[in-house]
């Protein structure tokens, strides 16, 4: 075509910088996900025992995923709705009112005072990404501490602030490193942003305890550190939504001005509508309104407002007490049954006569397992017995059931014994 | 501090793994050594802040013994307020019966009510039924939303969709696709500078200097035509640095309405060329300017067809008035499929750490819609209700505005413009005047939205302008 050939010679002529291969020879392929791997390799596996232990959505003991009950009234109730025009930037005012009153407890000081800045994101990436675009406008010399392991390197690089790592993980207990924690919190210059897992961390599954938490706190006031709390499971973790705010509600009876990024995609099930909510205690009421003002001008240019559905099926649930509650039983059968399938592990491994020590598996929390495995040991499960997890020897505990819990405790065993 | 030089050692390791960001300041990111503590001095910082206050040499510590009691956002100033958000709040607080609200910028019918589409209605009365379950969607969004709008894009049997040579990701509407294409041209294009018309969506600009890319603009309005500087605009795109990038607007400009011809496409396109520039188009509108898909979408298509390689962001808030559920993409047409599948694999990267992977509810209404023969067929209507309206609206307001001048001036520049967006021609004291005295709500620019117009307010709007017009400077 005539164009072409034209475009072609022109770009050749062209006196910019460009190559003359066109545009893009520069831009390399991204690296594969590894996660992504894991599902396409479980995916394209024939075996009739395969076991897919790398997912991090909830399944049930079938090894489906689960839409709650609760949800799926609030979406018949929702639906035929007569609203679809956009959210302010900050999104649905509802929905973040009942959001941080899970968050923080329905009678929090804060709350009364009216000083939390709270803005609707997309899930917990998006409040994270949020946040960590404020701290580097606001605070642009700042640091932000992440821990050892986490997830969120590529958010704050991304917002262009400079991280550090604390220890968290001690693979010799395959618990908490506390007391590298508690050193590198103390080494770490006064006034530093911390990133933390409310509960149920990931990848670990590794919390600290309340005691550690209330250490913590103290360490944190004389360093003067910024606490931001990443909970992803408030519920999911122990059952009990209450309990799996412990660290927010200590931290903030203990004068912190925290930040807290929320997220519904485990919690209520709501993975694929990107539901989620970042608040920020203030000292004033008029300050919590500059810094709202300042997250929706950082929103604005990502993505102008939220998306609404899923603000909607969870205001919905939060502002009924019947929904209400059907959630906090579902959220409870969802725990509940990852807490009986780390039970069901450890035992099959101790019955199997496994001479390492398996208590982790019960003493971590959450949606995952740190197991210990080696990249040989885990290669070995995938190849050897079709098990699907990802290379660091995180084991997903909702892709464990009844039907295939024995077949994975005696794939484990083999690889380690 | 031995195990934290360890730990750096790891992280710089693990930095280095990725894809080099390649030049501007988050090259330095992957580069920086990350042993020993450090500690900055922190700009517009009160006195009381000044626990960040100090300058540590990188091997010495330096523990600090008293935290402080002030708030560390205490420097953060009240954001200024959004401009078109005000015109809406004075509006509500206005207690005349005869306000008027031509500052929104979402369609209204003629009872001025807001309207969800009949299709949008059925699709998610099927969703609704069939149960669907709401795991993550992949981080480049629903594949059948992604192939649906690409073939709406480029038309279902365009060559560059058989070839493999557009990569499309869904993105957060219009303003989350653009992000992503900013994102991207920083990233592999740093240094290159966008040019946007003169004038064009306020949210443009935040977009790219949020992006960190460099902008400046081309010349657009002509406010002695109240039409398009032609001239000027062609002079500007010539007279920019060879393998520029032109934010286009593909159909119906916000916010004056006024479009180029097929001809004067041509000519861009030819410039463009010539240039070796690289053309962006913000495709906002789509079926609701011209009531049709394919015409709307003929801007786009000219280029592509003459082998140019373009991105273009979508937005599906307008023509499908999907505003609250953000769906939309972003496309890079381009030489290869091998240069698309790069360029998708790299704005994943991009979306990644913004927010993991986009909703599913927009995405999967727009391909059941797209998805269903007779849903598409009577989204079509319904489009073609929708810009009809406003057609007819302008026609009502031209023909008022012409029995009411006395002067004869000519205002057929409300019927050659298309689709949500007028730009009247009045000034800031004249548009002032009509909020003021006529209770009719617009920005300061000029711009009234002729979706917030109804037929029966069409005589009031035209006194208004009249007497704004001629009797305020």
């Amino acid at each position: 075509m005539a164009g072409r050939a034209i475009a072609r010679s022109n770009m050749r002529a062209g006196k910019r910088f460009m190559s003359t291969a066109g545009w893009w020879s520069h831009v390399t392929p991204a690296p594969r996900d590894p996660i992504l791997g894991v599902t396409e390799a479980f995916l394209a596996d024939t075996h009739p025992s395969k076991v897919n232990v790398g997912v991090g959505a909830y399944r049930n003991d079938k090894g489906k995923p689960v839409v709650l009950q609760c949800v799926r009234e609030a979406e018949r109730r929702i639906a035929g709705s007569k609203f679809m025009e956009y959210l302010p930037m900050g999104g649905s005012v509802k929905f973040t009112e009942f959001a941080i009153r899970l968050a923080y407890g329905d009678e929090a000081d804060v709350l009364n005072d009216k000083r939390v800045a709270s803005v609707q994101t997309l899930s917990g990436t998006g409040a994270c990404r949020l946040f960590a675009d404020f701290q580097k406008r606001f605070k642009p010399e700042s640091l932000v501490y992440i821990p050892i392991p986490t997830c969120h390197h590529n958010i704050w690089r991304d917002a262009r602030v400079e991280s550090r790592l604390f220890r968290y993980y001690d693979p010799a207990t395959k618990g908490l490193d506390f007391s590298g924690l508690m050193e590198d919190v103390k080494n770490a210059p006064s006034g530093s942003f911390f990133l933390l897992h409310a509960c149920a961390h990931n990848p670990t599954g590794v919390d600290p305890s309340e005691e550690q938490w209330k250490e913590i706190s103290q360490l944190f006031k004389e360093k003067g550190h910024f606490p931001l709390f990443d909970m992803a499971y408030q519920g999911f973790a122990s059952g009990d939504t209450e309990k799996d705010g412990q660290a927010i509600r200590i931290f903030m009876n203990d004068g912190h001005q925290i930040a807290c990024g929320q997220s519904f995609a485990k919690n209520m099930g709501l993975y694929g509508q990107r539901v989620g909510c970042l608040s920020v205690i203030c000292s004033t009421p008029q300050e919590s309104v500059a810094v709202k003002s300042q997250l929706q001008q950082i929103a604005r240019p990502m993505y102008s407002n939220p998306p609404l559905h899923g603000a909607e099926i969870v205001s919905t649930i939060l502002s009924d007490p019947e929904l209400k509650d059907l959630w906090h039983k579902e959220v409870k059968e969802m725990a509940d049954r990852i807490i009986s399938m780390r039970e069901a592990l450890r035992f099959n491994l101790e019955k199997l006569g496994s001479k390492l020590n398996w208590q982790h598996v019960t003493d971590q929390i959450g949606m995952f397992c740190y197991s210990g495995l080696t990249e040989e040991q885990v290669d070995r499960l995938t190849r050897e017995f079709h098990v699907y997890l990802t290379r660091n020897g995180r084991i997903s505990m909702a892709g464990v059931t009844t039907g295939n819990v024995e077949y994975l405790a005696n794939a484990v065993h083999e690889v380690s014994k | 501090m031995a195990s934290m030089a360890s730990r750096a050692a790891a992280v710089t390791i693990t930095n280095a793994a990725l894809d080099k960001p390649s030049h501007g300041s988050s090259g330095n990111l992957s580069q920086r050594s990350f042993v020993g503590l450090r500690a900055g001095l922190v700009l517009g910082q009160k006195k009381e802040n000044l626990s960040l206050s100090f300058k540590v040499e990188p091997t010495s510590r330096i523990s600090m013994a008293v935290a402080v009691d002030v708030s560390k956002f205490e420097s953060v100033t009240m954001a200024p307020p959004d401009p078109i958000l005000g015109v809406s709040e004075a509006f509500k607080a206005d207690s005349s019966p005869l306000k008027l609200n031509l500052g929104v910028g979402a369609y209204r019918t003629e009872e001025l009510q807001p309207y969800v589409l009949d299709v949008v209605k059925k699709a998610e009365k099927l969703m609704l039924e069939s149960g669907e379950f709401k795991e993550y969607l992949p981080i480049e969004g629903l594949a059948a939303f992604n192939k649906a709008t690409a073939e709406l894009l480029l038309g279902a049997d365009n060559p560059v969709i058989k070839q493999g040579r557009i990569a499309t990701v869904q993105g957060l509407s219009g303003t989350g696709s653009l992000r992503l294409g900013a994102a991207f041209i920083q990233r592999y294009l740093p240094g290159v500078k966008v040019l946007i018309s003169s004038p064009t969506w306020g949210n443009h600009k935040n977009i790219l200097n949020d992006s960190g890319v460099p902008w400046s603009e081309y010349r657009y309005f002509d406010p002695t035509t109240v039409g398009l500087d032609f001239s000027g605009m062609i002079e500007d795109i010539k007279n920019a640095t060879d393998g520029s990038i032109i934010l286009l607007h593909g159909c119906a400009h916000n916010p004056t309405g006024i479009d180029p011809t097929a001809e004067q496409w041509g000519t861009i396109a030819d410039v463009i060329e010539e240039k070796s520039h690289l053309p962006f188009f913000d495709v906002a509108y789509q079926g609701f300017a011209s009531g049709s898909l394919d015409n709307d979408a003929s801007s786009v298509r000219q280029f592509v067809a003459r082998g140019l390689e373009l991105f273009v962001a979508q937005s599906y808030s307008k023509n499908l008035g999907l505003y609250a559920e953000r769906i939309g993409a972003i496309n890079a047409v381009v030489s290869s499929s091998d240069v698309a599948n790069r360029i998708k694999s790299q704005l994943k990267r991009l979306a990644r750490p913004m927010y993991s992977n986009p909703p599913v509810h927009g995405a999967r209404i727009v391909a059941n819609v797209v998805g269903d023969p007779s849903l598409f067929d009577e989204w079509r209507s319904e489009m073609q209700l929708m810009a009809g309206r406003i057609k007819g609206v302008r026609q009502s307001l031209y023909d008022a505005l012409s029995s009411v001048d006395e002067n004869g001036k000519d205002w057929s520049f409300i019927l050659k413009q298309i689709g949500m967006f007028s730009f009247t021609g009045l000034n800031k004291n004249q548009s002032d005047n009509m909020t003021d005295k006529w209770h009719v709500y617009m920005t300061k620019d000029g711009r009234i939205s002729l979706a917030g117009l109804s037929l029966a307010k069409c005589e009031y709007l035209a006194d208004a302008i009249i007497d704004s017009y001629y009797n305020v400077k």
